[in-house]
């Protein structure tokens, strides 16, 4: 956890005058505040929708502006930790489910919006369109597999499952970033349009780029000290 | 403004009664829908155009057209830009449609350059309220002004050798930043066999809404085939070539499994990734009204079915 590289070493005194724990109060202020944050996006698309400026398609306005956001909180939801690793505030943790229930909580009515608003309800139209077309056969599986996380997000939860499954659990997370990206994608495959999904690659490339990096870093660590210690000997 | 201030103008000037009558419904419409802002916007953009002369044509729809605004806003154009709001952002800037000169050759007698204000005269030009359908299931209604392209065809006496029509559009990098990127082969390449180029209904087209084709539209002439999608109906023509095989359009030397030759309105051939069933009408299916069904030859079957008799429109889509 204290394993800095320069460049973190420079950032950190210029952040250092935020504590690393928050008083119970401010944490909550700041939570509500980013809660409410979260839900501007939903906010302006019902106040477009009241005023009738959702576009000459609005059903599709709808639908890719909350996959995009569903997306924008994904990669959230995956900066709070190497943001943490970065300044040692311990709280920034404690926002990963929020970001990540809102992450759900978007994909949800991204999901609603294709199968309500788009497809009718219209279930054989929606079932041969998630065997048919990829690009919705991934979206739907990158959804299926957010459920089981966003189900275990309580406290209730996480003592049930024991802090260490309930970890191994929710790397699933790892699983279905890409998987959105793909979805993305594909979508603006068809017209080489990949200017946007690309953004999102590169962060979410990063953003997992860093937890590999820092996880190969532990284990070289861990195999140095091993072998530091049997080799004692013989130095 | 609706209205035009008074100024000394010539009586050529004045908006003819049809066209006034379809504005004045076309913002009521718009209004009933709730759509201030889009009002605005559409009267700002439609005091600009140059107006054309028509008379009424034949074929029109009742339907109600889609609003100027929506039809200008969102729109299909890869040279202007993927997205489809680029070209209406990048095209009217960039796109110079004077002078413009329109190449018609291959096989005809009497190959020769039109310049576009000659092109514009050749025939009377006429009022037409087509149904249009893109390949991506949303649909419009846009009223064109301009004249049927088999004038154009007689006129240019082809030889025997013509069996077929292909339309180039232009491909300038300088006035084109979609150009830059490699969606299609550029220039887009259309085609029609000649029995559909002649066709009363297909109408070489200089302008809608009364008005000169705003550029990301396809100014200053393109083709409008409404019994095919969208991407048939080719824009910004600079060439028409008479030719004796079938041209390979764009779309379909991109993706032969997705895009025929025909690409007729069909809603009983899905796309490989999508129904083809159902459509969406711009600016008027609104968040919370079903998709629509989709009509075979896009409602123009009684006039174009018998183009296609005998011929399996699953295989040659």
């Amino acid at each position: 956890m204290n394993r800095r590289s320069p460049a973190t070493t420079l950032a950190v005194p210029l952040l250092s005058r935020v504590p690393p724990v928050l008083a119970p109060l401010t944490f909550v202020r700041l939570r509500a505040l980013l809660f409410v944050l979260a839900l501007l996006p939903l906010a302006r698309l019902v106040y477009r929708g009241l005023v009738g400026e959702l576009g000459a398609n609005p059903v599709e306005f709808v639908t890719r502006s909350l996959g995009t956001w569903a997306l924008v909180w994904l990669c959230v939801t995956l900066t709070l930790s190497p943001l943490r690793w970065l300044t040692d505030w311990a709280w920034l943790a404690r926002l990963r489910r929020m970001f990540g229930l809102f992450c759900f909580f978007y994909a949800s009515l991204h999901l609603t919006s294709y199968v309500g608003l788009d497809q009718w309800f219209a279930i054989d139209a929606i079932l041969k369109d998630i065997f048919k077309r990829p690009y919705i056969t991934i979206g739907f599986a990158a959804y299926l597999l957010l459920i089981p996380l966003a189900a275990t997000s309580t406290n209730a939860m996480v003592r049930r499952l024991g802090g260490r499954s309930w970890q191994r659990l929710h790397r699933a997370v790892y699983a279905i970033a890409p998987l959105a990206v793909l979805h993305f994608w594909w979508q603006r495959a068809a017209k080489n349009n990949l200017g946007e999904p690309l953004v999102y690659a590169v962060v979410i490339a990063f953003l997992l780029g860093l937890r590999a990096l820092r996880w190969w870093r532990e284990r070289q660590g861990s195999v140095d000290s091993r072998a530091n210690s049997s080799s004692m000997v013989s130095r | 403004m609706l209205i035009r201030r008074t100024r000394d103008g010539a009586p050529s000037e004045i908006t003819p009664q049809v066209v006034w009558k379809k504005r004045r419904a076309l913002v009521q419409s718009a209004a009933a829908l709730g759509l201030i802002g889009a009002v605005s916007r559409l009267r700002a953009q439609s005091a600009q155009p140059r107006k054309l002369d028509a008379k009424p044509g034949p074929f029109s729809t009742m339907e109600r057209p889609t609003s100027f605004d929506f039809v200008t806003s969102y729109c299909n154009f890869y040279e202007f830009g993927a997205e489809k709001e680029d070209p209406a952002r990048n095209a009217p800037s960039r796109l110079r449609t004077r002078p413009w000169m329109v190449q018609i050759d291959g096989e005809v007698r009497k190959p020769r350059a039109f310049d576009i204000d000659e092109l514009l005269k050749l025939a009377p030009l006429e009022d037409r309220i087509y149904r249009l359908r893109c390949v991506e299931a949303w649909s419009a209604v846009v009223p064109w002004v301009g004249f049927p392209l088999g004038e154009l065809i007689r006129r240019m006496e082809p030889t025997g050798n013509a069996k077929y029509l292909e339309f180039t559009t232009l491909a300038d990098p300088k006035q084109m930043p979609g150009l830059a990127t490699h969606v299609l082969d550029w220039p887009y390449v259309e085609g029609l066999r000649m029995d559909e180029a002649m066709h009363p209904l297909t109408l070489l087209t200089f302008g809608m809404y009364g008005a000169v084709l705003p550029s990301q539209n396809g100014a200053p002439v393109r083709i409008v085939v409404p019994w095919k999608y969208g991407f048939k109906s080719a824009k910004s023509l600079v060439r028409i070539r008479f030719v004796e095989q079938q041209p390979l359009n764009s779309w379909q030397r991109s993706a032969p499994s997705e895009y025929g030759f025909y690409s007729n309105v069909n809603p009983s051939v899905d796309h490989p990734r999508w129904s083809q069933a159902t459509e969406r009408r711009l600016g008027e299916d609104g968040l919370f009204v079903r998709r629509r069904p989709t009509l075979m030859f896009n409602g123009y079957a009684d006039q174009v079915a018998s183009l296609y008799a005998g011929m399996d429109l699953s295989k040659l889509f």
